[in-house]
């Protein structure tokens, strides 16, 4: 047994030294994107597996996003299928209606890029009222908002009513899903290591203290939102594009369920948490599918039981070595070094 | 003019009256006690004083500059700082970032920055940084500096709510109850620490406090509450002897 842990100590130090690297993110991301345009122009994977890598992509998006919220500002929102669901629309009437179809390939992340500002705009029409409730109002509140966008869109007769949207291109390749997520993963992990990041925890400690220490809680809650709702748009219009069909029903309470599980699941206040949420849960969904019905019943069932033994997720309140900021590993081997010269604490 | 002036503050539940017609002056580095029975209004008073609750009336003033209705964060901003009665601090946090988001008003960088990692936003952040190691080591606390703050001892967090509320660069630090729970001997201690922090970071503490002993002991000027109004104010030595307190404290019956 000893000789177990040393090998996986001197692996776990070996895997620091190599994310600590000032290279590590940029190669692996480089060798991401090379890997996934080759895959799509050569058809090294099968449709139907690049198909299921579209889904973990978008997964993470949602997941990424929506832990902002309930995750490192503890607040528990369930609209994020709502948000979703606008920017599918906005994006898909604009590559439906506006952008003409030769070109639609180029200008195709700015129609991307629309469908997020929609549901920024929505989630920011949302936030100003209803971030005076907490907690389990705020619930409520995303509750009845998830309602309200899924009658809006089926009472439309012009954006197809409770038919749905039909006739997108198939836009959605595996490069430009890599890209929105990792876009989203950047820009998530740099906010939440920032002051606006210590500013959004605040909040889920203690949001009465977090104001007298000076942060601007009311306004950290609704650039929170925005951005959070952001990329639920963005993940919105990927997803309408990547299955070239959309109606109202897709984007209900449930998907908002299967958004908040994915979240649990990884863990709260974790980003790696939450790639590992969505990648699990995603695909676990494909391999279970030959169970059929059982299916349904199984995944609730892992849930009940994570809850049970791991209550905060796989990776809850905990952040893999490189997603740490380095000014803080640093600090950290300095308190470490002092903490062992001064042995124990004095009052 | 004073540094910090108190007129007429006034505030009640629901008609229950907390605080009534509230005076208070304090001149710089005063070292003022806010006593008074249980339920007198003293911990209102901080509620009011930090923007928690919102006066019915009454102006509050520091350095000629009207606080009163303001946002609590804009009020820690322009120099206010409290401790709690009862330990509030971020408990799923470290001790270090306890410290960081206390310095959150004085960071200045946006969260764009924060997104593109600019220059700025490194040399702010290891400014926050050095700054608060450096307060932590002051107060002894620097080898703890990546602990969880809910796994320190109950002095130690008592400790680390101070630092963190001096991390706001207060003018006037407000201390509710320092030494509840402590004993005799923590309490010398405690006084002694008191002191040592008026001088070392040259502000103006008012305190609330239920030990007679640290009152007595430190404070240069005292005020009684008792339902909701002034009763007495004046030195330790004046308010020991004074037959309103004393009434206050232990009833009519046994003073007459």
């Amino acid at each position: 047994m000893p000789k177990m842990t040393s090998t996986y100590t001197a692996l776990l130090s070996r895997w620091h030294t190599l994310s600590g690297n000032p290279f590590f993110w940029p190669v692996l991301m480089a060798a991401g994107l090379l890997f996934c345009i080759a895959a799509s122009a050569f058809e090294i994977l099968d449709l139907y597996l690049q198909l299921i890598l579209i889904y973990v992509g978008i997964n993470i998006i949602l997941t990424v996003s929506l832990n902002l919220i309930n995750g490192y500002m503890g607040e528990f929102s369930v609209g994020h299928a709502g948000f979703m669901a606008v920017g599918a629309y906005v994006a898909s009437l604009i590559t439906i209606h506006v952008i003409p179809s030769g070109a639609a390939t180029w200008l195709f992340p700015l129609a991307i890029l629309a469908g997020g500002l929609g549901a920024a705009i929505v989630g920011l029409l949302l936030a100003i009222p209803s971030f005076k409730t907490r907690g389990d109002y705020l619930a409520i509140v995303t509750l009845a908002f998830c309602m309200i966008v899924k009658s809006v869109l089926e009472n439309i007769e012009a954006i197809g009513g409770p038919r749905g949207l039909l006739g997108m291109e198939k836009l959605t390749t595996l490069p430009w899903v890599f890209f929105w997520t990792a876009l989203t993963v950047w820009v998530i992990r740099n906010l939440v290591f920032s002051n606006f990041g210590r500013g959004v925890l605040s909040i889920r400690e203690d949001e009465i203290i977090g104001d007298l220490m000076g942060v601007n809680t009311r306004q950290v809650k609704i650039i929170a939102f925005v951005v959070s709702s952001f990329f639920a748009g963005i993940a919105g219009g990927l997803y309408a594009h990547a299955l070239q069909f959309i109606n109202p029903r897709m984007f209900d309470i449930i998907k908002s369920t299967d958004i908040l599980i994915m979240v649990y699941l990884g863990g709260i206040a974790s980003i790696s948490g939450s790639i590992i949420g969505a990648v699990i849960f995603t695909i676990l969904l494909e391999v279970l599918r030959p169970l059929g019905v059982w299916r349904m019943v199984l995944m609730p069932l892992m849930l009940v039981l994570l809850m049970l033994y791991r209550p905060r997720g796989i990776m809850g309140l905990m952040e893999a070595h490189p997603f740490k900021p380095l000014r803080d590993l640093v600090t950290e081997k300095r308190w470490r070094r002092k903490k062992k010269e001064t042995g124990h604490v004095s009052l | 003019m004073s540094l910090f002036e108190i007129q007429k503050l006034t505030h009640s539940f629901a008609g229950l009256c907390a605080v009534s017609g509230f005076n208070l002056a304090v001149e710089p580095h005063e070292l003022i006690g806010i006593i008074g029975p249980n339920g007198a209004g003293k911990t209102t008073v901080f509620n009011l004083i930090t923007g928690v609750y919102r006066a019915d009336e009454g102006s509050i003033k520091l350095e000629g500059k009207e606080l009163a209705g303001k946002t609590p964060h804009a009020i820690t901003s322009s120099g206010i700082a409290r401790t709690f009665q009862n330990i509030r601090l971020f408990r799923e946090l470290s001790v270090m970032d306890n410290v960081r988001i206390a310095h959150y008003g004085q960071i200045h960088y946006s969260p764009i920055e924060a997104l593109f990692h600019t220059g700025r936003f490194y040399s702010e952040e290891r400014r926050i940084t050095n700054q608060s190691l450096d307060l932590l080591a002051i107060f002894n606390l620097d080898n703890l500096a990546g602990e969880k703050a809910k796994n320190l001892p109950y002095g130690l967090q008592r400790r680390l709510e101070i630092a963190r509320a001096l991390a706001t660069q207060p003018k006037i630090l407000l201390l509710d109850e320092p030494a509840a729970g402590m004993n005799p001997n923590e309490i010398i201690q405690m006084m002694e620490f008191i002191g040592w922090i008026r001088k070392t970071f040259s502000v103006t503490i008012i305190l609330i406090e239920h030990q007679m002993r640290l009152v007595m002991g430190i404070c240069e000027r005292l005020v009684v509450l008792d339902f909701g109004a002034i009763i007495a104010t004046g030195l330790p030595s004046e308010i020991q002897n004074n037959p309103k307190v004393l009434e206050a404290y232990l009833g009519e019956e046994v003073v007459q």
